[in-house]
C-alpha cells in the first residue's frame, strides 16, 4: 500500500471525500466554518472533476428541502452545514430520516446563537440528536475524511436506509492543517459501489407517493419500523469499518478505547477533546496512573451495550460535553452514558464536565485536572457535585 | 391546441376518489394542467388541502410519482428531484424525457414558501410551479394569506365591529414571479380551460422555469353555492379582478379584455366572504376597491401594450 500524506484542513479533507465519492446531487449553502469545504467542492465542480450537479441554494433549508427531493428521484446526495445552518435545516433534517432516504451530511460543529458565535461547540448536532439521523463524531481529519466515505455505505445499507450527519470540529479541525492519508480513487469507488436506488421518483413506470398524510392508524407503525432501522445501523456501521480497514489499514469500531481495559479512573469524550486528553493519558501513564480514555465515535445509534462493557470495571468515569441541556440533568452525552450503567451491575462513580462552549479552549491543564478530580472522588467514594462547568468564569 | 374530446383522453393523473370538496377549484387546476403533457411527470406538492386529500395512507390519488415534504419547500424538492434528473441524464444512466411540476397553494406560495420559490427560479431549474390560489390558507381552516383580497372575511381577519375584514390589497405575486426575468411566466383560470391548457404546455415546453398562478375558487372558504365554482371563476376574470396575461421571454400579452367589465359588486354579491362590505357603513371600502382594480387594469393594458 502505498502511502501518501498530505497536509490539509478539515474542511479540506472532507471535500476530496466527496470529490472521490463523486455524489450525483450536492445542495449547499455556505456558513463558517463549513464554508471553505462548500468552496473546496465549487472548485471541483468548475473544473469538471466530478458529475455532481451542485445546487447552489438560497437557504440551508433548501438545501436539506432539495437533498430530500433529490434523494427520493433516485441517486446519491451529500451536504454539509454548520450550526445555525443545520438548525435552519431542522423541519427537513426529520424528514429526510423519517423517508428513509440515504443523504451524508458534512456537518463542521459550531455553537448555536445566540449571541452569535462561529466557533466549536456540538449544540448543533446534539440538537438533532432525535431527528432519527445516524451521528459519527470525528476526532481529527483523517477520520473526518473516513468517516464520510464510510457514511455513504451505512446510508446506503439496505437494512440501514437511512441519512449520516458526519462531524467534526469547527476550526480546531476544519480549520487546522493535519496530515491526512487519501485512499486511492478507485479504492473509493469499488468501496463505495453504484448507488441502488429504492423506489425512486424517476422510475416513472412504476409511480410512488413519498410523504402522505399518515394518521393515528398507520404513524406510530412507521415511527416503530424507524427505531428499527436505526437500531440495526449499528451492526453496519461495525462490519463497514471492518472492510474499511482493509482499504486503508485504519480501525474505526463504534469507540475508541484508549489505555482503557486496565484503567481505573477514565474520561469519555468525542471529537477532537480526545485527542488532547490522549495526550494527557500518555502522560498521567508515564507516572504510573491508572488512566484511560473512551472516544465515542458513534452516538446515534448510541451503543449502549457495548458502552457498559468497556466502563463497568472502572472506578470512576468523567463524561465530558460541549454542549448543555437547558434545564436537563446533565448535558446529552452524560445522559445517555448514565442511563446506560444502570444496567449493569456495577456502576462507577460519574460526573459531567460541560466545557468548551463557543469554543473555549479545553486544554491539557483542563483535562490533567479532570484525572485528578476523578482521583478525589474515588478516594471519597462520592461524588460531591454531579454537574459541573469546566473552564467558565462564575 | 388539442381539443377537449382529446384532452379527455389523456391518462388521468390525478384519479378519483380523492377527498378534496365538491367544487373544490384545486383538482379542476391540476387535471387541466396535467392533460397538457405528453410526457411522464414528476409531481411536487406543498403542504396543503390538494396534497392533504390526494394522499392519505395506504392511498394515493396519483398515478404519477408524487412527493411532498413539507409546507415551505416544494420549489426546493422538485429542484432537487430535477437536478437528480440531470445528473443521471448527463451520466447517461436514464436516457427519456421527464417533466417536473411543482403544486402549491397561495399560503405555500406567496407567504411562507416565496423564498424556496424565489430560489428556485432564480437558478434555473427545468420545473413548472403552479399555484392553485384560493386566496387563504383553506387547509387550515379559511385563514388570511398576502393572496387574500382586500375586504374579505376570514377567520383571522373576521368581519368586526371596528375592523371589516382583510384591510390590506393582496400581492401582486405573478408580477413579483416576471421580475425573476425566466422565461414563461401566466396567470389563468379554470373557467378558460383552453387558454390555461394552452399555457400550461408552453409552460411544460418552454426551457427553464415557469410559473403559473390559476386562480381557484373555495367555495368553503369564498361562501358561494359548490356547483358555481366555474361560475365564480368566470366573474374574476370580467370583472378584471383576475386578469389573463403571460409574459413570454419578457415581453407581457394581455390573453382576454371583457367587452365590458363588470362591476366589482358583482363578484363580491355571489360571495359571503364580502357580505359585510354592503353595509352602508363599508360600501366605500367597495369603491376604493373597484378603483384599485381599475387603476392595475389601465396599467396592465400599458404594460402589455394595448395602449
Amino acid at each position: 500500500m502505498s502511502k501518501k500524506i498530505t497536509a490539509l484542513t478539515g474542511n479540506e479533507a472532507v471535500a476530496y471525500a466527496i470529490k472521490q465519492i463523486n455524489p450525483d446531487v450536492m445542495a449547499a449553502y455556505p456558513i463558517t466554518p463549513q464554508t471553505a469545504l462548500v468552496q473546496k467542492f465549487s472548485e471541483y465542480v468548475a473544473d469538471g472533476l466530478v458529475d455532481t450537479e451542485f445546487i447552489t441554494v438560497e437557504s440551508e433549508h433548501s438545501a436539506m428541502s432539495a437533498c430530500v427531493g433529490a434523494a427520493a428521484a433516485g441517486g446519491r446526495v451529500m451536504t454539509a452545514t454548520s450550526a445555525n445552518g443545520l438548525a435552519l435545516m431542522f423541519e427537513i433534517v426529520y424528514i429526510a430520516a423519517s423517508n428513509r432516504l440515504p443523504i451524508v451530511m458534512s456537518v463542521v460543529n459550531r455553537a448555536l446563537s445566540a449571541p452569535i458565535n462561529i466557533h466549536c461547540d456540538h449544540s448543533d448536532t446534539m440538537g438533532a440528536r432525535d431527528s432519527g439521523w445516524i451521528q459519527l463524531y470525528s476526532e481529527n481529519a483523517q477520520e473526518a475524511y473516513d468517516n464520510t466515505i464510510q457514511a455513504i455505505r451505512i446510508a446506503e445499507h439496505m437494512e440501514v436506509r437511512l441519512p449520516v450527519m458526519v462531524m467534526q470540529d469547527g476550526f480546531i479541525t476544519s480549520h487546522g492543517i493535519d496530515c491526512v492519508e487519501f485512499i486511492d480513487d478507485e479504492k473509493v469507488t469499488k468501496f463505495i459501489g453504484k448507488y441502488q436506488p429504492r423506489y425512486p421518483l424517476l422510475d416513472v413506470n412504476h409511480p410512488v407517493t413519498y410523504g402522505p398524510l399518515d394518521l393515528y392508524d398507520y404513524y406510530f407503525e412507521h415511527k416503530r419500523q424507524q427505531a428499527e432501522a436505526i437500531k440495526k445501523s449499528q451492526k453496519v456501521v461495525v462490519e463497514v469499518g471492518n472492510e474499511f480497514k482493509q482499504i486503508s489499514g485504519r480501525e474505526y469500531g463504534l469507540f475508541e478505547e484508549y489505555h482503557l481495559s486496565d484503567a481505573e479512573r477514565a474520561i469519555v469524550a468525542l471529537s477532537s477533546t480526545a485527542g488532547t486528553a490522549k495526550q494527557v493519558v500518555d502522560e498521567l501513564r508515564a507516572k504510573g496512573e491508572k488512566v484511560g480514555l473512551l472516544k465515542l465515535r458513534l452516538f446515534r445509534p448510541f451503543p449502549y451495550q457495548e458502552i457498559i462493557q468497556a466502563l463497568s470495571h472502572l472506578k470512576a468515569i468523567a463524561i465530558l460535553d460541549r454542549s448543555d441541556s437547558f434545564g436537563g440533568f446533565g448535558g446529552p452525552l452524560f445522559t445517555e452514558i448514565r442511563s446506560a450503567l444502570l444496567e449493569s451491575e456495577k456502576i462507577p462513580q460519574n460526573v459531567n464536565y460541560i466545557y468548551g462552549l463557543g469554543g473555549r479552549d479545553i486544554n491539557q491543564v483542563d483535562i490533567t485536572s479532570i484525572y485528578a478530580d476523578l482521583e478525589n472522588i474515588v478516594k471519597k467514594g462520592k461524588v460531591e457535585e454531579r454537574i459541573k462547568y469546566l473552564g467558565v468564569r462564575e | 391546441m388539442a381539443n377537449l374530446k382529446e384532452l379527455s383522453k389523456k391518462k388521468v393523473l390525478l384519479t378519483g376518489g380523492h377527498r378534496l370538496c365538491a367544487g373544490c377549484g384545486a383538482s379542476i387546476v391540476v387535471r387541466q394542467i396535467l392533460s397538457s403533457l405528453d410526457d411522464p411527470v414528476v409531481v411536487g406538492n406543498a403542504t396543503g388541502c390538494l396534497e392533504v386529500a390526494t394522499t392519505i395512507y395506504p392511498y394515493t390519488s396519483w398515478n404519477s410519482s408524487f412527493i411532498h415534504n413539507a409546507f415551505e419547500n416544494v420549489a426546493a424538492t422538485i429542484s432537487g428531484a430535477e437536478a437528480m434528473f440531470r445528473s443521471l441524464k448527463k451520466q447517461g444512466k436514464i436516457d427519456k424525457e421527464i417533466k417536473f411540476v411543482a403544486f402549491g397553494g397561495d399560503g405555500g406560495t406567496y407567504d411562507i414558501g416565496i423564498q424556496s420559490l424565489s430560489g428556485a427560479l432564480e437558478r434555473g431549474h427545468n420545473f413548472v410551479y403552479v399555484c392553485y390560489d384560493n386566496e387563504a390558507y383553506m387547509n387550515t381552516g379559511i385563514q388570511r394569506s398576502s393572496a387574500t383580497p382586500r375586504g374579505a372575511w376570514t377567520t383571522t381577519t373576521p368581519a368586526g365591529k371596528v375592523i371589516p375584514g382583510k384591510t390590506q390589497y393582496r400581492k401582486d405575486l405573478t408580477a413579483i414571479i416576471a421580475a425573476h426575468n425566466i422565461p414563461y411566466v401566466a396567470q389563468a383560470s379554470i373557467w378558460r380551460w383552453n387558454d390555461l391548457v394552452e399555457k400550461a404546455r408552453k409552460a411544460f415546453y418552454t426551457e427553464g422555469p415557469a410559473f403559473l398562478n390559476v386562480l381557484s375558487p373555495c367555495h368553503r372558504g369564498w361562501r358561494f353555492n359548490m356547483k358555481d365554482t366555474i361560475e365564480i371563476a368566470k366573474l374574476a376574470v370580467q370583472t378584471n379582478f383576475w386578469p389573463l396575461y403571460e409574459v413570454e421571454n419578457g415581453v407581457w400579452k394581455l390573453n382576454y379584455k371583457p367587452k365590458e367589465r363588470k362591476p366589482i359588486r358583482e363578484w363580491m354579491e355571489a360571495q359571503g366572504r364580502y357580505k359585510h362590505l354592503f353595509r352602508p357603513e363599508n360600501e366605500h371600502i367597495i369603491k376604493e376597491i373597484q378603483e384599485e382594480i381599475d387603476k392595475k387594469w389601465e396599467k396592465l393594458l400599458v404594460i402589455c401594450g394595448e395602449k
